[in-house]
């Protein structure tokens, strides 16, 4: 009985590092990569580690290259998107959860079709309508864009921060004379602050991770995003592995600490909407 | 002038009537109206597209064609080999994202000491921007770079170190296993939640009544399972099948087509040769075939539901 359970316990140890290895060996390899020294890179290929180390790869992306721009101009746009999506999402998810109207369920139905529909029907239609409103190669473009594409996520999202707060709150506000604007402003939105956080995280990196719209709407290095600058690298300069790996590990930065930042709501914003599932 | 008496006012004035019936649209408005700009109407004009003759580089192209374009689909041969591709690419990366994302979840379910770290390190390629993922594993199928070819050397699978994604027998399996390595951990997230959320008093109940592990799997936890796991799996169906960003950036639907999905096929339509109408039709077919197979799916899940009650 023991020795089974021991057993038992040792294979679940072995499973979930095996799960462990499989999920970090890529990142581990991308960073080993970039730390590899030109003259060491094809020598020691599949060393685990190399037996010298440089930065000079980050230094080299950091200094000489457009990536600092592509960077810059992919900070912009996520933030962006994400300050404002998380804007307009709380505003719809705080009359999704305190209203009770006329066509909300159509609404709320509208928002979950548009989860639905491939995107890649509409990259001919958007890039038509944009181009004439000059706001292709333009990162507003890119902003309202994704924005748009967000919203609908993050409004669910927020729907559900709210309903977790009770309603009295502010309906005693309001009988003390406060406007609802004025009560959600001031009592019930800092409540959900820790959604706010989440709602920002989810939109920043999903904004950060986009390449389809970005590929069809930019052209041109000026304002290129993180993806498009290094796929633009990649096809150009294919054989400065080191660089493009530096570069790589670059991108990973915020997108990795957004998701620290949220991966705690996780299981816990997903336990809701599952148990309904 | 005798005036009609003003009948009392048991509902409140006209004025603040109307400013309550239009307060949840004014919250509601700003999303509405950058849905329907940015989604809504190029969705409907992407329908007309499909019936028409769009080439952004030709400035006589826009009249109405009919049919024309789904005639050509049916003898274009590259279409109906992407349609292939797309069943098996999708077909694979989901069933595979779901048996692992399955397996980690009964894994992290059980309570042990580091779970918490143990949950982020595994849930972190979801993170990952999915150019990078794409690129990352581009690079590790790689002879010149990467570990694996020589690995599938060593183990005697390979004859000599050379790129998974440049033989056409095999190219697709380069995309399906990164979509698997992005993707378990969203399977892995929901289906744990749902595992939570199961009576625990049940799988007491059924030990007591001598019930091995493996009973209580199959008799306990898949039955309550099984509707997440119906809805999960038509969500990510639909949402894989749409999805071209790591085959763009991992073969660019090569070598010889062999990993051209339906998905990628509208994006080089449209970006590569500029044809919009064409490209729209593609995407009508696609959006049409999702929709039979969404319904599919959830009559299914009706019957599913209706035989437990």
């Amino acid at each position: 009985m023991t020795a089974t359970r021991i057993f038992g316990t040792l294979a679940h140890r072995a499973a979930i590092l095996a799960f462990i290895t499989f999920a970090l060996f890529p990142l581990f390899w991308l960073l080993k990569v970039s730390v590899t020294p030109n003259d060491l890179l094809y020598s020691e290929g599949v060393r685990l580690w190399p037996s010298a180390t440089t930065l000079d790869h980050f230094r080299f992306v950091l200094a000489n290259s457009e990536f600092p721009r592509f960077f810059a101009n992919s900070l912009i746009v996520s933030g962006t998107t994400a300050l404002v999506s998380t804007v307009l999402a709380a505003l719809m998810g705080y009359a999704l959860s305190r209203f009770r109207f006329r066509g909300k369920m159509w609404l709320a139905g509208l928002l979950l079709v548009t989860q639905m529909f491939p995107l890649v029907m509409l990259v001919a239609p958007i890039f038509k309508i944009l181009s004439p409103l000059g706001l292709t190669n333009s990162l507003t473009g890119l902003i309202l864009v994704y924005t748009a594409f967000n919203v609908p996520f993050a409004s669910f999202l927020m729907q559900g921060f709210f309903d977790g707060i009770p309603p009295d709150l502010e309906q005693a506000a309001m009988i003390d004379g406060a406007d609802r604007f004025t009560a959600f402003r001031q009592i019930i939105l800092p409540l959900a602050l820790p959604g706010v956080a989440a709602t920002l995280g989810f939109v920043f990196t999903a904004a950060w991770s986009e390449m389809i719209f970005a590929l069809m709407l930019i052209s041109g290095s000026e304002k290129a995003t993180f993806p498009v600058g290094l796929l633009t690298f990649v096809s150009k300069f294919s054989v400065d592995y080191g660089q493009m790996m530096a570069a790589g590990v670059l991108a990973l930065i915020p997108a990795c600490l957004f998701f620290l930042l949220i991966q705690r709501y996780l299981v816990q914003g997903m336990t809701a909407g599952a148990v309904k599932g | 002038m005798t005036a009609t008496p003003i009948p009392i006012p048991t509902r409140r004035p006209l004025r603040q009537r109307v400013a309550l019936t239009l307060e949840p649209w004014l919250y509601c408005a700003p999303v509405l109206i950058l849905i329907t700009a940015v989604m809504l109407v190029p969705l409907i004009l992407g329908i007309s597209y499909a019936f028409r003759d769009i080439q952004l580089l030709n400035p006589f192209s826009g009249g109405f064609v009919g049919l024309d374009h789904f005639q050509a689909l049916g003898q274009d041969a590259a279409f109906l080999r992407a349609l292939r591709n797309t069943l098996w690419w999708t077909g694979a990366s989901v069933f595979l994202q779901l048996s692992f994302g399955l397996i980690l979840a009964l894994l992290l379910n059980v309570p042990f000491a580091g779970r918490g770290i143990a949950q982020s390190l595994v849930f972190l390629p979801w993170a990952v921007p999915t150019f990078l993922a794409g690129l990352n594993w581009a690079w590790l199928f790689n002879p010149v770079i990467g570990p694996i070819p020589h690995w599938l050397t060593a183990l005697g699978l390979m004859e000599e170190p050379s790129n998974i994604l440049s033989d056409p027998q095999i190219a697709m399996w380069g995309p399906i296993v990164a979509a698997t390595w992005w993707g378990i951990p969203f399977f892995a997230i929901t289906l744990l939640a749902a595992l939570q959320s199961i009576p625990k008093d049940l799988y007491e109940a059924a030990s007591i009544d001598g019930a091995s592990p493996i009973q209580r799997f199959f008799s306990i936890t898949l039955p309550y399972l099984a509707p997440v796991i119906a809805i999960t799996v038509l969500l990510r169906t639909v949402w894989v099948a749409n999805f071209a960003d790591l085959i763009i950036v991992m073969t660019n639907g090569g070598p010889a087509d062999r990993t051209q999905t339906v998905a990628s096929y509208i994006f080089t339509q449209a970006f590569r040769r500029l044809d919009f109408g064409y490209a729209s039709a593609v995407a009508l077919v696609l959006l049409a075939l999702l929709l039979a197979y969404s319904m599919v799916i959830l009559v299914f899940r009706q019957k599913l539901s209706n035989r437990d009650r």
